[in-house]
Parts: C-alpha cells; structure tokens; sequence
C-alpha cells in the first residue's frame, strides 16, 4: 500500500487491538503509539509541533486507550513523566517536535539520568532527506542527548519502529533504570511497515544485572556481623529494587542504624526506630558526625554523592566500606570499597540476610540518640514549633504531615524548601519523596507532582515549592486546569532564591547578588487558571488553611510567607568533613 | 592516591551503531582528558567493532572511565593495557618530491635502512608508508623533513594484547542463554 494521509486514517486502523498476532500494515506513527501501548504505557506527556504531527494524528485515534498530557511547554513534559516514573515505578513517556521540542526536553532527561529514572522520550525529527541540512526545526538531539541518557537511537525507516521501542523500553527499566531518547524522522513516521511488536528480553552488549557473587556476601555478612558500630547508608537503589522489606529484614535482624540519601527517603517508615535520618549536607546530625565514628560503613543503592559525602579524603577513612550496588561503574568511583557486593539490592539483601547474626547494637544506637537530641533542641524544636514571628518552612511541612498523617507524597522542588521538607516529612509509605536530586532542577516539582497524581491518583500529592522554582515552570498550572489533576501546592515564599542567599550569607558577607525576587500575586495567578487559592502569612491562620487544602477535592493553591532570611541547619559547608557538620 | 600519569591503550568491541562514537569520546571529554590517538575499525569478530584509544592519565581515573565505558548499552567489553602489555604500531605515509629520490642518494638509504615501503612513485612525487612505534616514525621523519616533505600523515594507534580477550566467549553466552 503506498501511503497516502487518508488511506492511514481509514483503512490502516482496522484493529484496535495493540497487539495484533498477525502482522499488519500500518503506518509508522501508528505502529509508535501501537507499540507504547503494547509496552503498558497509559498516559504519555508532550507538545505537538511539525515533525512530531503523523504520531500526534494516530494517537487521536487511539485517545481511549492512551490519554495523552499536554504540557504547556516540553520540560514540563519530561519532570510530569518523571513524577510518573517515580511513584509508580513504571516507565515514564514523552514526546515532544524535533529542534525546540527536542532541546526543552534536555533538561528532564538529564535530571532523570542522575537520578536513575526510566523514562522514553520520543522526539520527531525532520525527514531523513533533509538531515544535516540546517532545515527548519532540524537540531542533532541524537548529538545533543547522547551524555545525559543511557541509551538514544534515530530511526529513518518504519520497519524499524517496533524493535527499537521495544529496546527502548527494556534499557530504560532494566539494571539502573534511566532515560532513553528515541528520535524518529517525519519520513519513517508516514512510511508503512508490516507490524508486529514482541517485547525486548535481552541485548547481547548489555548485562543489566551484574551475577551475585556469593563469596562477596560472606565477606559482606561476616564484617557486618563482627562490627560494632554499624552504620548503613541506603539510596534509591533499595526503591528501585523494590527490596524494602529485604532490606527492614536485614536492619532489623542486625540491628543497624539507617541512614538515608535524599532520593533514598520514604524506603521505610520515617518512625522505623533504625531509621537514623538523612546523610548529607543538610541532612541530620548524628548520622554525618557517626559516618567518622562507624567501623563498618554499609552503603545499598547509593552512589556517594559529593553532597553525601563532603570532603572525600576525610570522610569515613576509619570504617570498612561495604557497597551493594547494582552498576559496576559506581564501585570505587568515589569511595574506595572494602568489599562490592554488586547486584540488584533485592536479591542480594535477601542472600545476606539469612547469613546475618542477631543483634541490637543497643549502646551504638543510644549515640544516634544523643545526638539527635542535642539537633532537636538547637535547631529541630526551633524549625517545628517556632515562637518567634515570623513563619518558618518546618512548621509548615509539619503540618502537612499532621493532616496527611504520612500518607501524602511529597513532591519538592530544589532548594531550601526542599531541604526542609526532606528532612521533616514523615512518610509511611515508599515512592513518597520525589525531588530532583543529584540535577538539582529548579522547575521540577509543580509538573512532576501532575505526573505523580496521574500514576497514583488514589494518593495524596502535595509540591512543596520555593518562589523561585516555582516561576521556572508556573506555566503547567495550565496543565493542571486543563487535566484537573488534583495536585496540592504549597508555595513557602520567601521572596528570595533562599539556598543561594543563604550562602551569600554565609559565604559572600551578605552580598546578596540577584536573588531577591520581586514577586507577584502568586494567588492571582492560580485563581486565572481558576486553581482556589489561599495565602497565609501569620502563624494563627496555618493550622485552618493546610487544614482546608488537605480536604479539598481538586487543586488546590496554598501561599505561606516565611521569614525571608531564615537559614537551613545543620550544613556541612561545601568541601569540610561530614563530622565538621555546623549546627549554625 | 595514584597520581603517576601513564599512557594506556584501551581496546573496546562493540556493535557497529551510529553515534557510538560519540557517546564513548563523551567520556572523555565530561573528564576533561585528552584522547591522543583513536582509531575505530572490524574486529576478529563477525559485526563487532573494536576501538583503539591512546590515552595519559592515571591508573584510577583509566579504571573509572573503563567502567563507565562498558555501562553503555553496546559496549560489549573494555580492556585497558601499558605499553608493555601490547603489540602496538602506528603506521604513517610521507609524499615527497620525485626529484630527491634521484638527486639525493641519502634519501636512499634512508628508504632502505627505515624498512619504509615506496608505495608508489610518478614524476611529481613518491609516496613513502613506514609502520612502527612512535619513535621509529618520529626519526624518519626528522630524518626526511631537511629535503622537504610535502605531505606527512600520522595514524593513531593500533594494537594487540598479549593476553587474551574473551569476547568471542561472551557473545556465545548470551546466544546460548
């Protein structure tokens, strides 16, 4: 059949059924969105455009099967697919035009490859004849995206459509999960192809999970059991995993103090008796001062993170590293590890365990106690439950998690407020912190929140957001009108870009170069996209707005002015020692 | 720490795909490390490529980069090697005038005692390949440069290893899984 635009809108969609067993002739953008919906893919976020229009007109026709999200500019796409991705832990989707659709995606990729996220991002590109033509909306995205995702390919033919989604799909889920961009030319979108789609089992170049090495786990099991002062420091690998019950059992059974990295937050309970906090530079107290104190450092799904680790040369040179990871490339990359237990966190927490030896580490634990208590009276109690005018960021996420009583899924964006509302949000359940972590992406969490709420839309979502991260992405409030994706938003505003002034403070003699921001109406705003919308702005009305926002049903816009110069305790200052942490 | 810079020889075979190129020079380069020489051709095996990268630069940022090489999805596996752990040549071709090769008999002997091959000759110019180690080119060429050279091309770096590569055996193994 030679194409012609009506035979493809008639005669071409015969069967609706995605999977068809026999082959059928369809046409490329067709056999795009046949092949999403054959990977399980329920809701896609984009932004049409010129080279991205054949796909765009197929999925017009399958609009009951894949609901498609538009975004009202193309990161958003890629952080509401992100959202998607985290809480849901299925692969997130969007598409977006060749050139300026394509490079807006840039930005979510990239955030998705640091933080180990799978996403499939399809972009239209011009027809094969014109590349590399300087032709309108042409821009090399396979050059451009090929350092910030784990795998891209172009696709110039139809025939070829099938099997390379099908790839596409299993790189971005298999091993560390991450962003796969798959840039298809307008030609091969209206060429036809003979269809069928089978699901991708294996790459011969490609071993996504490294072989468990027994002997590595007994070298693991007998350090942890001989230690005396245990201390594991968990990432997102555990949720990834999904090894949380694999991994409770070990801490339990050996009684070790758990640390978490940010995006390793809500992996067990916050009220779990071993869960010791957040590592890092604004993480919590004794967890930091004790990585220099531990004699085994138990590290699962993490990477060391120069904002987890401060100054390497000092950090933990005392402690017998232990690292369970499942990419070989992070072993010895930042910390040098004493035993590698390399593998995907599930399976080898659930070989280690029956090797572990009871124990409590009753004394060890009491210094994480200690010290806990000497952050709370200096710097938590003040956060929490403030006397003093003038509202601060903790207050509000504690009351957030007072009338959500843990449930809600906290999506922050990046700054000070994030800091805040990871170390203070009590989660219940995992998948419940999403934050852009290792990119720290201002603009991440008004869309990621929309993407989360579509994954999970029994849960509650609520985007903790600063005014500057805020206004980076403000335009999906439109996304939301439109979806009416029932997405909290507690913007703390103080009127200034906090983190950096904090360390203009700190740092620069309180030069405050450019970060005062000159705001506008921030209800206003929500209440054009007909979002209701409250503003708090003394300590009395607090209880009562976050009160109606968390019993809304719908959208809903919550303003809270915080004191402006307010500073975000305990920090390690950029290049000291996890155990120089400063509580002010 | 080891900070002694070394020169090291990476071989890696991949599958022959657009853009691999780039995503394995990417590494390189978000390092800031300088690649002194690449060549990318067919390997022993059937549809595998195989890339010969020179590089100076210490053993643990070499073992960091190989990790962060094999990672990629069609990489199939990266080695890296000293000097003494390879067979290695580069091969170079030097265009110059057809005159000197009758007006100046040392060109001659040049020719003879560099075991250089005359690949062809016309009455403007010949053309001289010589393969060898660096130094070995670097002398003809210091040697030939008086007389006037036309055209000097240099080839990156090709070698083999002395110990074994197991790449065959891998690629049996995902066939038979």
């Amino acid at each position: 059949m030679n194409f012609n635009k009506e035979t493809m809108q008639t005669e071409t969609l015969i069967s609706k059924d995605p999977i068809a067993s026999e082959c059928i002739r369809i046409s490329g953008s067709e056999a795009i969105v046949r092949s999403l919906i054959a990977e399980g893919v329920d809701v896609l976020y984009g932004y049409p455009g010129g080279a991205i229009m054949p796909v765009y007109d197929a999925l017009y026709h399958f609009k009951d099967q894949l609901h498609h999200v538009l975004t009202r500019h193309e990161q958003g796409a890629t952080h509401a697919a992100q959202g998607y991705a985290r809480i849901s832990g299925k692969v997130g989707v969007a598409i977006a035009t060749s050139g300026p659709g394509a490079t807006n995606l840039v930005t979510g990729i990239a955030d998705a490859q640091i933080d180990s996220t799978p996403l499939v991002c399809i972009t239209g590109q011009v027809t094969s004849s014109l590349l590399g033509s300087d032709a309108f909306q042409e821009t090399d995205i396979i050059g451009i995206s090929t350092p910030v995702t784990k795998w891209n390919h172009q696709i110039t033919k139809a025939s070829e459509i099938p099997e390379v989604i099908a790839k596409a799909f299993y790189i971005a889920r298999s091993g560390r999960p991450g962003p796969v961009l798959i840039d298809i030319t307008k030609d091969a979108q209206f060429e036809t192809l003979d269809f069928t789609y089978q699901k991708c089992t294996g790459i011969r170049s490609y071993s996504p999970e490294p072989q468990i090495d027994p002997l590595a786990i007994n070298k693991a099991a007998a350090l942890i059991n001989k230690a005396k002062k245990p201390l594991v420091v968990w990432g997102q690998g555990v949720i990834l995993s999904g090894a949380e019950t694999a991994f409770k059992a070990v801490i339990e059974k050996a009684g070790l103090p758990s640390a978490w990295t940010i995006l390793g937050a809500s992996a067990i309970e916050t009220s779990h008796p071993l869960n010791v906090g957040m590592v890092g530079m604004h993480g919590n107290y004794a967890p930091n001062i004790l990585t220099n104190e531990c004699d085994v450092l138990i590290a699962i799904g993490m990477r060391f993170d120069d904002r987890v680790t401060g100054h390497l040369e000092s950090y933990a040179r005392q402690a017998k590293v232990i690292h369970f990871e499942i990419d070989p490339a992070e072993i010895n990359k930042n910390v040098t590890a004493d035993v590698a237990v390399l593998g995907d966190a599930k399976k080898t927490l659930e070989a280690l365990l029956p090797m572990l030896v009871q124990n409590t580490h009753e004394s060890w634990r009491g210094r994480f106690a200690a010290l806990y208590q000497i952050e709370y009276d200096e710097i938590i109690q003040k956060d929490l439950f403030p006397t003093k005018e003038g509202l601060t960021m903790g207050e509000v996420i504690h009351k957030i998690n007072t009338f959500s009583k843990g449930d809600a899924a906290i999506v922050s964006d990046v700054g000070q407020h994030q800091m805040i509302a990871c170390r203070y949000a009590k989660f219940r359940q995992t998948k419940s912190n999403i934050t852009s972590g290792g990119l720290g992406t201002m603009g991440f969490a008004l869309p990621a929140a929309i993407g989360a709420k579509m994954a999970a839309p029994e849960r509650e979502v609520v985007a903790v957001i600063g005014d500057g991260g805020y206004q980076m992405t403000i335009q999906e409030l439109g996304t939301i009108f439109q979806t009416k994706a029932a997405v909290k938003i507690v913007l703390l505003n103080n009127n200034f870009l906090g983190m950096v002034r904090q360390w203009q403070q700190l740092f620069f003699d309180k030069r405050y170069a450019a970060t005062e921001l000159i705001n506008p109406d921030f209800g206003m705003i929500a209440n054009a996209y007909h979002i209701p919308a409250q503003k708090v702005t003394v300590r009395a009305d607090l209880d009562a707005a976050v009160m109606t926002m968390m019993a809304h049903d719908g959208p809903y816009f919550l303003e809270v002015v915080v004191a402006p110069e307010a500073n975000v305790f305990p920090m390690i200052p950029s290049g000291a020692s996890v155990s120089d942490i400063r509580l002010s | 720490m080891e900070t002694q810079i070394e020169r090291f020889t990476i071989s890696i075979y991949t599958e022959n795909n657009v853009g691999l190129l780039n995503r394995i020079s990417a590494i390189f380069q978000r390092r800031h490390v300088n690649i002194e020489s690449i060549s990318s051709s067919a390997s022993e095996i059937e549809a595998v490529s195989r890339f010969t990268i020179l590089v100076a630069i210490t053993e643990a940022n070499m073992k960091k980069i190989i990790g962060q090489i094999e990672k990629q999805v069609e990489v199939i596996r990266a080695f890296y090697h000293t000097d003494e752990e390879t067979i290695y040549q580069e091969s170079c071709l030097f265009k110059i005038s057809s005159d000197l090769l009758f007006d100046e008999r040392q060109i001659q002997n040049i020719v003879k005692e560099s075991n250089a091959r005359i690949v062809t000759v016309n009455r403007e110019f010949f053309v001289l390949e010589k393969s060898g180690r660096r130094h070995e080119v670097d002398l003809l060429y210091r040697e030939l440069k008086p007389f006037g050279i036309m055209q000097f091309v240099r080839s990156g770096r090709i070698a083999v290893t002395k110990e074994k590569m197991n790449i065959t055996h891998l690629l049996d193994k995902f066939t038979q899984e």
